[in-house]
């Protein structure tokens, strides 16, 4: 029995050194307190590239600040996978609000998921900004102090879509829309949006967001014989529509949402992509306030993968929570009231006000479409210049 | 409803069923040698798609110029034997050691190995977690009779993919090995008293089966034109409830199931009153139905008299 407890003694001293130089290492290093930031998205799942896209930017805005040696803190960042899942999500929010180390975060590429996961935030008061959701009930469903967005809302996105296609002389639409939330939100938008602006909507079309065969609804929408065919979802689908639309021979013109403006939508359908619509809030990078830099710090740090359409507001996002705790200290209260307080941010993507909800007011939305294997802003495209036409 | 949308909706629907009975067949054939469930089965078909998909850069670095049915054959041919190979040496590491565990353990491992297989592809396969495009190797001919376009390379894909199962038929039925195969399905014990090697069927069955979804993927692949990592999430799922509703164990109860859920697909699309997006719900629903009236599947395997 003896020998049992004097085991147990030396164990606990072994584990106790061991814990000991564990965390005491780093701060004998570096005298710097270290603060842990959060960030999520989807790095599992159909959505990954953007998910990956989103994290290494967000991981970028870190890096970059840590090597700063005017910084008051060394930051340790943390990724998590919310694999687009809304059940998913709930967990890894849990986890990270639970987690009193993280100061706060920047999260959700999914609606679906931001809009399950901002409850928990507001329960345990981590400050969390939101890089790439649109779903307008992430900020203006509810009245969390915790909760603001760098990106627009689809209700800008799918009002400019609206007002561009019918002056664009486009009258009959067909809308197919995953049916999670953000893709019923896009028909419902999109919908309002064209009927106030003349157009009509002939019917529309639900769809699951692992669906692999359309060829059922797209036989349909060919008898229906539509001039546009609107997309609200995710690129993984969006390319499996695009395709089976050609192999039955449709010819109308496709237009997407944000959801469908990432590389992988181009390399996924090589020719096939030319001519197809998107329209997501902000501007392309080159035109960004800060957009050479970004590029350029991007492509030091040497990622596989590209940033995707809402890296830069990732970005943006993380920018912000770390420059709110420089100035306010690692206190998950001070940084939200701190981001409550009005004012005007500066950012990679320009400025950044919040209104009451938190939601960044400052949305402007750029119009793309894919010409010669690659997204081009609508008014520098040979679309617009009439070089090119769109179908019918 | 014209004649010609019928028309359509009927080739989309047998084109879907095709795809649905190559993958139901290899359920079948598994569980018929093993009494197992093979849950992997729809991810090795998307891992056949790949490795078409990987045969085809490798062979156009090679050969920039090959012809489009020289490809053809040979990227079949990468995939068909990788993926037998593959499920050989699945069943060789893994089911048969899991013989003397209870079935549940098999379900549970593959189901494991299914996601392992996909997430591999996601983050090895260069850009593994977008979705590819497959490329274009039959000829993109069609002919339009009014709402109807009947595209060439359905018909060529069709064709190749009945030749394949009527090519197992033969096999199972009239083969010496087919007899061998039968002979474990029926009694393992017995089958091993007249001299039949075992291990070796259950590995051919398993080399197979794996074939068959190799092909599948690879039919997928020219049929869609896309591919992507979770392809086979679905597949798998679809495959194997045809197999149940079937006779799980018959190969012509597997056919006859994949053809019936992609009949309930499209019926569920098209000819119900509420939203197309609930044509899963409405298949898996009456799947359950059908389940529920037979239990032993529409094609009851014969051998139910095994104890």
């Amino acid at each position: 029995m003896k020998t049992f407890n004097q085991k147990i003694a030396i164990t606990c001293i072994a584990v106790a050194v061991m814990t000991f130089s564990l965390v005491a290492a780093p701060n004998f290093a570096n005298a710097k307190d270290i603060v842990k930031v959060a960030f999520i998205g989807p790095l599992t799942g159909g959505v990954s590239a953007n998910g990956i896209g989103g994290r290494n930017s967000a991981e970028l805005a870190v890096k970059v600040r840590n090597e700063d040696p005017a910084a008051k803190y060394t930051y340790e960042f943390v990724g998590m996978d919310d694999e687009c899942k809304p059940n998913v999500g709930v967990q890894v929010a849990t986890k990270i609000a639970s987690d009193k180390r993280i100061v706060g975060a920047v999260a959700h590429y999914c609606s679906a998921v931001a809009l399950s996961a901002v409850k928990i935030y507001h329960r345990f008061g981590l400050p969390v900004i939101v890089w790439g959701a649109v779903h307008p009930d992430v900020t203006y469903g509810n009245k969390f102090n915790e909760i603001f967005r760098v990106n627009g809302t689809m209700i800008n996105q799918n009002e400019t879509a609206a007002k561009f296609m019918t002056s664009n002389g486009y009258k009959k639409f067909v809308i197919i829309n995953d049916t999670t939330d953000y893709g019923k939100a896009h028909k419902e938008y999109f919908s309002k949006f064209i009927v106030e602006n003349g157009g009509e909507i002939i019917e529309s079309f639900g769809v699951t967001a692992d669906q692999q065969d359309f060829t059922a609804e797209l036989t349909k929408i060919k008898k229906l014989d539509p001039e546009v065919i609107y997309f609200g979802g995710l690129t993984p689908v969006g390319v499996r529509i695009r395709s089976q639309m050609n192999k039955l021979g449709i010819n109308a013109q496709f237009e997407g949402t944000s959801g469908l403006k990432s590389d992988a939508y181009i390399e996924g359908l090589g020719d096939l992509s030319e001519g197809t619509l998107s329209f997501i809030e902000g501007a392309p990078l080159e035109k960004l306030p800060g957009g050479e830099f970004f590029s350029s710090e991007y492509t030091k740090v040497g990622y596989d993968q590209a940033a995707e359409s809402y890296g830069p507001f990732a970005y943006a996002a993380m920018n912000l929570l770390l420059d709110t705790i420089e100035e306010k200290g690692p206190n998950r209260k001070a940084v939200v009231k701190a981001l409550n307080a009005p004012a005007e941010y500066d950012s990679i993507i320009g400025k950044i006000d919040f209104d009451d909800h938190g939601q960044n007011t400052v949305a402007a939305i750029s119009k793309y479409v894919v010409q010669d294997g690659k997204w081009v802003l609508w008014e520098d495209s040979e679309y617009a210049s009439g070089k090119r036409s769109l179908k019918k | 409803m014209d004649i010609s949308l019928l028309a359509q909706f009927t080739v989309n629907g047998l084109m879907l069923g095709m795809m649905y009975a190559l993958v139901a067949v290899g359920f079948t054939l598994f569980f018929g040698v093993l009494d197992i469930i093979v849950f992997s089965h729809g991810d090795v078909v998307m891992v056949g798609a790949f490795a078409a998909l990987t045969g085809h850069y490798w062979l156009t670095g090679i050969y920039p110029d090959m012809s489009m049915w020289v490809e053809l054959f040979f990227i079949s041919c990468i995939s068909i034997i990788t993926v037998a190979a593959f499920g050989m040496i699945m069943a060789k590491t893994m089911i048969l050691r899991l013989r003397s565990a209870s079935p549940l353990n098999t379900l549970l491992a593959t189901m494991m190995l299914g996601t392992v297989l996909r997430e591999a592809v996601r983050l090895f396969f260069p850009g593994g977690s977008n979705p590819k495009p497959f490329p274009v190797l039959l000829p993109d001919i069609s002919a339009s009779f009014g709402d109807f376009t009947l595209r060439f390379d359905s018909v060529i894909l069709f064709v190749l993919g009945a030749l394949l199962i009527v090519s197992l038929h033969l096999l199972i039925t009239k083969t010496k090995l087919g007899m061998a195969i039968r002979a474990v399905a029926q009694d393992e014990e017995t089958a091993r008293l007249m001299g039949v090697n075992f291990t070796l069927i259950v590995l051919i069955t398993f080399a197979i089966g794996s074939a068959v979804a190799a092909f599948a993927g690879v039919m997928n692949g020219l049929y869609y034109n896309e591919i992507n990592f979770g392809m086979g999430l679905l597949l798998g799922a679809i495959g194997f409830s045809a197999a149940i509703i079937g006779g799980l164990g018959n190969i012509y109860g597997a056919i006859l199931g994949g053809f019936l859920f992609a009949g309930l697909q499209t019926l569920g699309a098209v000819a119900m009153p509420f939203a197309s997006a609930y044509k899963d719900v409405f298949a898996f629903g009456v799947v359950i139905l059908i389940m529920a009236w037979k239990p032993t599947g529409l094609i009851a395997e014969k051998t139910s008299e095994r104890v």
